[in-house]
């Protein structure tokens, strides 16, 4: 930046500040309780970031509503539609990446490198999952060999709507790690944001907004964990849910969640660790097919073979 | 049509052994229970007491998981190749004692010996023998990084395929190197015990499965205990909900197969009497104690008629009656309890106004039997179509349009399986497509077979069984757990 724009912007001007919002049915609202909370940087001296929008129940269940009406359009799409789409976000994130990073920063309290080699991660992250969609069918599915006359095949399909609770640590690669997963395969997801680092989230949202993800795959709400998770784990049109988040929430008790999961035999992904005590995975490696897997049913065909 | 009378074709029950009382199967002897109170199993034909079997109690439990934790150190550590042998040597067995085998699982179940015969016995000694040759080629699977078992595996089965779910259970357990703890039904205990015999005969170190009978708490104790790190269910969805719940926020891992509610969808252009056939199959079968029994007939409303007028017709050829005749169709129902759950709802159907039909046949005099029934002018709404009856009730609707027949198909919490009836190639895929089902028969029902997954959507549970699907249930992979 040279001296004279310097000059010509001005010290003194006053920027413009967003309004951080929910991200349902890809529309961006308040949250319907028109609560907000705020949200601070990290580091020695917590710097005021923003008021996002404190999400409710209501705002949960609308989200779940979203996400169910997307799921026939979405999980019909072809598998190389779906890893276009997946594609083109990380071109919309790599467009915005100077945003990224900075929020990134803030929200982890990280060296500007740091965030750097983060976001890009992140941004990989997603290429790695995008090439996924039309080939993990091939891999987890195939012809079995049943002792008869019979054509017998097994192919892997979503399992529907899929909420998930973001890592509370890593605000975006952990977010992409969890969120890419569910939907390469064609399930939509409702995403409760990261407690006290949602910002990077909620620009995630933007980027999903203006790349060619249908409204309603991926609904991401900001708010208070220990106060809406319980509502989607015992949800009945939720079909699986994604506890990965709740190592580190406050207030939340992950086996509370599981077990009012049990209420319609949710598909549950359990926070990594070993023990009952539960941790953050380490996100900067390779994730490997196990939360793809994790959503997704296995349907088997029969058909008589003859002439 | 003419009808045939057929002279009585009994199998011999000479050929099994009845021990009087039976003790648990832990650490490879057979041992009595400490303090569970002895139980009898009867014959469901006849209610003739078949033998007394011991209830595990927590103390047994303790000592069935201790046994099977200390064999899987070594167990465990056995090549592959080597767990495999073990396996081929279980199967074998199982083929060379097939008619025991069969004729004791009709007589403590009550099912017909053509299908314990020529259904459960052989498929059982497959399971075993298809899994031995994973044990060598864990690797292959792609299971993930580094596949390794879990440990102990407790597990607990239902008494509508007693010896075949335990094969399904225990033969990829040990193929990946876990121990097992297993509890069969309380109705049906024999066979499994009969297995232990099977283990002693093939040498299978002591401890690498054990066999706890019981009823509701002994499998609650397994269930629950500590010691178990991987959990393996067939059975009601309420108890596997309460499973479920059990082990929320633990480590144990857990696959469950449920309940089921199965349409089996009939086209106007499908084959009409090999239709008619697979309807017969899909719901009287096993007495219809069959989880993914196609106990919802959808047929389409221009052939309905046809379907209805020629499925009475058949019905009336089935031949109800004692399970150890050769000739028999259909046998006796599990127990006392489960006719009386299958009488009740059968009596629901009627009250909600759907039209009861059950051919005229003679029921033994002792026992517990069930005419194969169905009900005609059913709606979505009705319990008969609902909820598992569990039994040989099949409900009939009607759909005009695929999209209709989609739609009531998937109208229910469960997703195990479905059928489809039709000539027409491109629809049975579309079809298959929309089913929310883990298994679609597309002109043929209730198939099964070891390298082929099974399992449901939604409430019938998670996890499959079968193939390599079933494998990966009993490893753990990667780095962490």
């Amino acid at each position: 930046m040279s001296t004279t724009t310097r000059k010509q912007a001005g010290p003194s001007r006053v920027d413009v500040r967003k309004t951080y919002k929910l991200y349902i049915g890809g529309k961006f609202p308040r949250s319907e309780s028109g609560r907000s909370y705020e949200v601070f940087s990290s580091g020695r001296s917590p710097k005021f970031l923003a008021n996002a929008a404190q999400g409710s129940r209501k705002d949960a269940r609308d989200a779940v509503v979203a996400a169910r009406k997307a799921v026939s359009g979405w999980a019909g799409a072809t598998a190389y539609n779906r890893g276009q789409v997946l594609y083109r976000v990380a071109e919309v994130m790599e467009s915005r990446r100077a945003q990224f990073v900075a929020e990134v920063q803030s929200a982890e309290g990280l060296t500007a490198a740091r965030a750097e080699a983060n976001v890009s991660a992140a941004i990989d992250r997603w290429v790695w999952y995008a090439g996924w969609s039309d080939k993990f069918a091939q891999v987890l599915g195939g012809a079995n060999p049943v002792a008869g006359p019979f054509f017998n095949i097994s192919a892997p399909e979503p399992t529907g709507v899929v909420a998930a609770l973001a890592p509370q640590g890593s605000s975006l690669l952990g977010l992409v790690s969890v969120v890419a997963p569910i939907i390469v395969s064609g399930n939509t997801a409702v995403v409760l944001a990261s407690q006290d680092r949602p910002v990077p989230a909620i620009t995630l949202a933007e980027a999903l907004a203006t790349s060619d993800v249908p409204g309603g795959v991926v609904n991401l709400i900001t708010g208070i964990t220990s106060e809406v998770a319980p509502w989607l784990a015992s949800h009945r049109d939720v079909n699986a849910i994604d506890l990965t988040g709740a190592a580190d929430a406050p207030d939340v008790v992950w086996g509370d969640l599981e077990a009012a999961s049990a209420e319609n035999l949710k598909r549950v992904l359990r926070p990594a660790g070993s023990g009952v005590t539960a941790v953050e995975p380490d996100f900067t490696t390779e994730p490997g097919l196990e939360r793809i897997e994790a959503f997704l049913e296995t349907k088997t065909v029969w058909h008589p073979k003859g002439i | 049509m003419p009808t045939f009378d057929y002279a009585p074709a009994p199998e011999s029950r000479s050929v099994v052994d009845l021990k009087s009382s039976y003790g648990l199967f832990i650490d490879g002897e057979f041992v009595d229970s400490r303090g569970g109170t002895p139980f009898k199993t009867i014959s469901p034909a006849t209610e003739e007491v078949l033998a007394e079997v011991s209830e595990a109690s927590q103390e047994d439990v303790d000592r069935a998981v201790a046994a099977a934790r200390t064999a899987f150190r070594s167990w465990s550590r056995l090549s592959g190749a080597d767990r495999g042998k073990y396996l081929f040597r279980i199967a074998r067995i199982m083929q060379e004692r097939a008619r025991e085998f069969a004729v004791l699982e009709s007589l403590d179940n009550g099912k017909p010996i053509k299908e314990s015969r020529d259904v459960d016995v052989p498929i059982a000694a497959a399971h075993f023998f298809y899994h031995a040759g994973w044990a060598d080629k864990l690797a292959y699977a792609s299971l993930g990084d580094n596949p390794r078992p879990h440990g102990v595996v407790g597990q607990v089965i239902p008494w509508n395929f007693p010896l075949l779910m335990l094969s399904w259970k225990i033969a990829p357990a040990l193929a990946t190197g876990n121990t097992v703890v297993l509890k069969p039904a309380e109705t049906t205990p024999l066979t499994a015990l009969l297995f232990a015999e099977v283990c002693q005969q093939a040498d299978l170190p002591p401890g690498v499965v054990n066999i706890i009978t019981g009823a509701g708490p002994t499998g609650q104790a397994l269930v629950g205990h500590e010691g178990v790190d991987k959990v393996a269910f067939t059975g009601s969805t309420a108890v596997g909900k309460a499973i479920a719940r059990t082990i929320a926020g633990t480590r144990k891992k857990a696959t469950l197969e449920l309940g089921g509610k199965a349409a089996n969808i009939v086209f106007d252009d499908s084959p009409v009497d090999q239709a008619v056939e697979g309807i017969v199959t899909g719901i009287f079968f096993n007495q219809g104690h069959v989880c993914c029994a196609g106990s919802r007939l959808l047929v389409q409303e221009s052939i309905a008629e046809e379907v209805e007028a020629k499925l009475k017709a058949r019905l009336a050829t089935l031949r109800v009656g004692d399970p150890l005749d050769k000739n028999t169709d259909i046998g006796a129902i599990n127990s006392r309890a489960q006719l009386d759950r299958i009488t009740e709802l059968a009596q629901v159907g009627e009250d909600e106004g759907a039209v009861r039909w059950a051919p005229e046949c003679e029921l033994p005099a002792n026992g517990f039997w069930f005419r194969p029934t169905i009900f005609t002018g059913v709606s979505q709404t009705h319990r008969i179509a609902q909820e598992e009856i569990f039994g040989p009730v099949l409900s009939v609707l009607t759909f005009r349009t695929p999209g209709e027949a989609v739609a009531k198909a998937n109208n229910t919490p469960y997703g195990l399986s479905a059928g489809i009836w039709t000539e027409k190639g491109s629809r049975i895929l579309w079809m298959a497509d929309q089913l929310k089902a883990g298994v679609v028969w597309a002109n043929t029902f209730n198939k099964f077979d070891p390298a082929s997954p099974f399992g449901g959507y939604k409430e019938s549970g998670y996890g499959r069984e079968g193939g390599r699907h079933g494998l990966s249930a009993y490893v753990t992979t990667g780095a962490t757990r």
